[in-house]
């Protein structure tokens, strides 16, 4: 199988794109770039400008502040969303823990693209309900 | 005229070994020369720039050299001006592919920049042996051995500068059944056709451009929408001058720009079938044409190297890459030349960097050369001492002309080093993402950036305590970044570094 099958198969496979006909799926695939991050390389670095929004196609990350781990990402998961929908610097860094193959936006175009992609905003706004659910969750 | 038996570089072991003769490959052997970095430099072809003999297509190359630009082309700052000639700290050397334009345009011609390029290989004297095909890769311990149509070569460092010129077609049933942009027939033969292109970047933009005075007809597809390069700011953007095409669409004059996932491909009696589904805007739409090109791109002939465990990507188009060129999976396995676009750098706003094209990946080359001959050779290259006082106005005229800086923009950086005891060294050019997440001591290095809004202005990376603040600097409308307040900005930026 190629590399390019595999990544329209791989956001055919993520709950992101579940409700993409082929042809949209087929325009979204083409639409992110693939970028290749080896093993300990940074991604997204906390407080620089002009970062992007990524989904992971393959590999684990790592969310650091200060140096401290406070999350591990893998296949399926998004990160940059926060400050690509807030026009903010990234609040923490992301690092490559294996090697790492993302789908890659620029943080500029993620509003235009889930305009046009309505369906993905709604499951990104559940994802990230779910990722505020388990941080306030000693509230309850 | 060298008889046969005296062909340089003949196999045996070499320190290093660079395979290609395209202007990565004589970028990187000249700069090695220059080092004094012993090498043998390989190439398939019988000439050096042979890649120029066929592409591109349409004759003419989508990059500048400006004829009258506005300084001389002996100068460093001219290489700005003058995106295909390659660099050498001789000025003599410089602009040689200026020398050969005949005025007409400010895009060199294919046998003009042949010329220019074969012109600067033979004041170089960049040696080179010919006709000598890389066929496989093998590794004995340390030592990579590469076998060629001549012999067998060892060396502890190659580099590979084998262009990303071989056709690249994605997986769509009946895609077999066209030619791909390399393939192309004469433009006279498109005469009174209806043609579908398929691929909306250069190459397809290209193709349509070049075939507008002949098809009667030209439906361009494929599944997002174009990216043009005056919106993304970016020459990795389909480039103005192919943009004739788009222009005829927008106004309904016959010629079609589609957004469409092209489902498969049929040959009937007198031409094809392209099934198609429109993604931008949804509904099945099907062509009966009497021809269809594939402008799909370009792969990377990486041979057996996936095998030696070189890690690629991009539908494996690309070998995965440190900051430095060096496979990011194969210590010792270096790239040069458009390849290097496979080291992808930061990649701020979504802008790739240059590395695709001579103006980015000649500065790569010349990075590499230093590289390899510092950490893998043993050659002191000198750092010149900065005297504080000259700092800034030193940074804001880099900023303002570095060609360096301007072709590789959010790439590669000027660098000083800061150090209380040994004082403030230039560094040189080095790859911004080394220096962000790597470098070792305190440093300030400058970049040109431009924005998502199509603002350009200096960045600044400010490395104290092993750790990178970012710092952007004002624009200005005539891009002079050495004015009272950038003065002003830079100084009080700097102040707890140098102070």
């Amino acid at each position: 199988m190629s590399e390019q099958a595999d990544v329209l198969e791989s956001f055919a496979g993520m709950s992101l794109f579940a409700d993409l006909a082929g042809p949209q799926l087929e325009a979204v695939a083409h639409t992110f770039d693939e970028d290749f991050f080896d093993q300990g390389t940074r991604i997204l670095r906390r407080n620089f400008a002009g970062s992007g929004f990524y989904v992971i196609i393959e590999g684990e990350a790592a969310v650091q502040v200060d140096g401290k781990e406070i999350a591990t990402l893998s296949r399926g998961d998004f990160f940059g969303d926060i400050s690509a929908l807030l026009n903010e610097l990234p609040s923490a860094d992301v690092i490559a823990t294996r090697p790492l193959r993302c789908a890659v936006l620029a943080a500029e175009d993620l509003d235009g693209f889930l305009h046009s992609y309505p369906t993905v905003a709604i499951r990104m706004l559940k994802s990230m309900a779910r990722r505020m659910r388990t941080a306030t969750a000693w509230r309850s | 005229m060298a008889q046969l038996n005296e062909r340089p570089y003949p196999p045996g072991e070499y320190p290093v070994v660079v395979v290609g003769t395209g202007p990565g490959g004589l970028q990187t052997s000249y700069y090695l020369t220059q080092l004094g970095v012993n090498h043998a430099l390989l190439s398939a072809d019988e000439q050096p720039a042979g890649m120029f003999q066929r592409f591109p297509f349409f004759q003419r190359l989508v990059t500048w050299s400006k004829p009258h630009a506005p300084v001389e082309k002996t100068e460093r700052r001219h290489e700005w001006y003058d995106w295909n000639s390659l660099l050498s700290d001789d000025p003599s050397l410089r602009g040689s592919v200026i020398e050969f334009m005949d005025g007409t345009s400010y895009f060199p011609s294919r046998p003009e920049m042949e010329k220019g390029l074969q012109a600067f290989a033979e004041r170089a004297k960049i040696i080179a042996r010919y006709g000598c095909r890389w066929e496989s890769t093998a590794r004995d311990g340390e030592t990579f051995v590469l076998t060629t149509s001549d012999g067998e070569y060892r060396c502890g460092t190659v580099v590979f500068a084998i262009g990303m010129t071989q056709a690249w077609k994605p997986e769509i049933d009946g895609i077999d059944l066209v030619p791909h942009y390399v393939e192309m027939k004469s433009a006279k033969e498109f005469a009174g056709k209806r043609v579908f292109i398929m691929g909306k970047r250069n190459s397809g933009f290209e193709l349509a451009d070049g075939l507008l005075p002949w098809a009667k007809q030209l439906i361009l597809g494929s599944p997002r929408p174009a990216k043009l390069s005056i919106i993304t700011h970016s020459t990795s953007g389909a480039r103005a001058r192919y943009m004739q095409p788009y222009e005829d669409n927008a106004l309904g004059g016959g010629h079609f720009v589609l957004d469409a996932a092209i489902e498969r491909i049929e040959r009937t009696s007198d031409g094809y079938r392209v099934h198609t589904s429109g993604t931008t805007k949804p509904g099945v739409m099907v062509f009966d044409v009497d021809e269809v090109v594939a402008g799909t791109g370009f792969t990377t002939p990486m041979g057996d190297l996936p095998a030696l465990g070189v890690k690629t990507f991009y539908q494996n188009r690309l070998p995965a890459q440190t900051p430095y060129f060096q496979s990011a999976t194969v210590p010792g396995v270096f790239f040069a030349g458009s390849v290097t676009q496979g080291s992808i750098g930061l990649k701020k706003y979504g802008i790739p960097s240059n590395s695709a094209a001579v103006h980015g990946f000649r500065y790569n080359a010349r990075v590499l050369a230093h590289h390899i001959a510092e950490t893998r050779h043993g050659v002191k290259v000198e750092r010149p001492s900065v005297d504080p006082g000259r700092v800034v106005s030193y940074l804001l005229d880099e900023a303002t002309h570095a060609p360096e800086l301007w072709n590789q923009q959010s790439y590669l950086a000027r660098v000083l080093n800061v150090d209380r005891a040994r004082g403030i060294t230039d560094e040189g050019i080095v790859p911004l993402q080394h220096f962000v997440d790597s470098w070792g001591s305190d440093a300030v290095a400058i970049t040109v950036e431009t924005d998502g809004t199509g603002d350009i202005h200096p960045a600044l990376y400010i490395r104290r305590n092993a750790s990178t603040e970012e710092r952007m600097l004002a624009s200005n409308p005539l891009n002079d970044f050495s004015t009272s307040e950038h003065h002003g900005e830079l100084t009080s930026a700097l102040k707890p570094l140098i102070d």
